[in-house]
């Protein structure tokens, strides 16, 4: 990404469900880039050092519904001057493919130690992110969630950001619902 | 070498374990928080490295630092934490670690810091005694 490479927050695209820019210029008016950026390079880092895949980051943009269709999915909650919850998720074929890489054997999703290998990766992309954001936060234990058909609740008043990420084993996202206070 | 990898995640204690075997004959010992790793040392006499987590469940790592430090100053402990900021490395020093790691780490950087440590640690018994 542009922006990343010059180390400016990523822009944002409009919302992918068609509305007119005008309507993702108003939301973008009370979410700060400058949150999203740190994820950017953490997703890389993560994925780059830890699983030894090299992950292009997409250009985020703001989610405008509730909807979530990925199979596996790991939350990790922010609190303290930051919260709200980052999200990674993935579709099963692809948390398997990850799994594997990163944890170095071939995992079931029903296995404890694929959620454990799940909740590791949104752990580190979580915690990388944290020390950029400004001001002092805490962040939770990962919670992984799997089975398709389940939605995330997140705060109601924080803008939930889809970092969309493309790599040699697949696709995912890590979606980013957090603010200053 | 006996080493006590403190974290709840068995995936990182487990790549923790195959970047330490490059290290030579290494014993490890697993504990998935501070009160399970507390435990740890008590039933395993001997420990030359500990390697601690921060953000675990029922006692986290800065906690656990803290307690193991009130009856022992010298064994060397590394913190391995996602926790970068300067005040919490800072935090962990003055609880009493040796060195600190942050997560994500290649094999390399984690087998320098850990030699680095026990090289340190070496020379500090060399010297008092």
């Amino acid at each position: 990404m542009q922006n990343q490479a010059t180390m400016q927050p990523p822009a944002l695209a409009a919302p992918a469900n068609g509305k007119p820019a005008g309507v993702a210029a108003a939301v973008t008016t009370t979410l700060d880039p400058k949150l999203i950026a740190p994820f950017v390079s953490s997703i890389r880092a993560v994925f780059s050092t830890m699983v030894g895949v090299e992950t292009t980051v997409q250009r985020p943009y703001l989610k405008n519904d509730e909807t979530h269709s990925f199979a596996v999915s790991s939350i990790i909650g922010f609190s303290g001057q930051v919260v709200g919850s980052v999200t990674l998720s993935f579709q099963e074929e692809t948390a398997k493919k990850l799994v594997a890489k990163f944890a170095g054997a071939e995992l079931g999703i029903h296995d404890p130690d694929f959620a454990d290998a799940v909740g590791e990766l949104a752990n580190m992309v979580a915690g990388a992110a944290k020390k950029d954001l400004g001001g002092t936060a805490s962040i939770t234990v990962p919670s992984v969630v799997i089975g398709s058909g389940h939605n995330i609740a997140r705060l109601r008043d924080v803008p939930c950001v889809v970092v969309p990420c493309t790599s040699p084993l697949g696709d995912f996202t890590v979606e980013v619902s957090i603010k200053r206070v | 070498m006996k080493i006590l990898l403190v974290d709840d995640s068995k995936t990182m204690r487990n790549i923790q374990k195959k970047t330490l075997e490059r290290l030579g004959t290494v014993e490890f010992v697993e504990a998935g928080d501070g009160l399970e790793a507390l435990t740890a040392i008590a039933a395993h006499p001997g420990i030359d490295l500990m390697l601690v987590d921060w953000n675990m469940p029922n006692m986290d790592g800065h906690t656990l630092v803290c307690r193991v430090r009130e009856k022992d100053k010298t064994t060397p402990i590394i913190m391995c934490t996602t926790e970068a900021e300067k005040t919490r490395v800072i935090d962990a020093l003055k609880a009493g670690v040796n060195n600190y790691i942050v997560k994500p780490f290649t094999p390399d950087a984690m087998s320098d810091k850990v030699q680095q440590t026990l090289a340190k640690a070496k020379g500090a018994v060399a010297a008092a005694a």
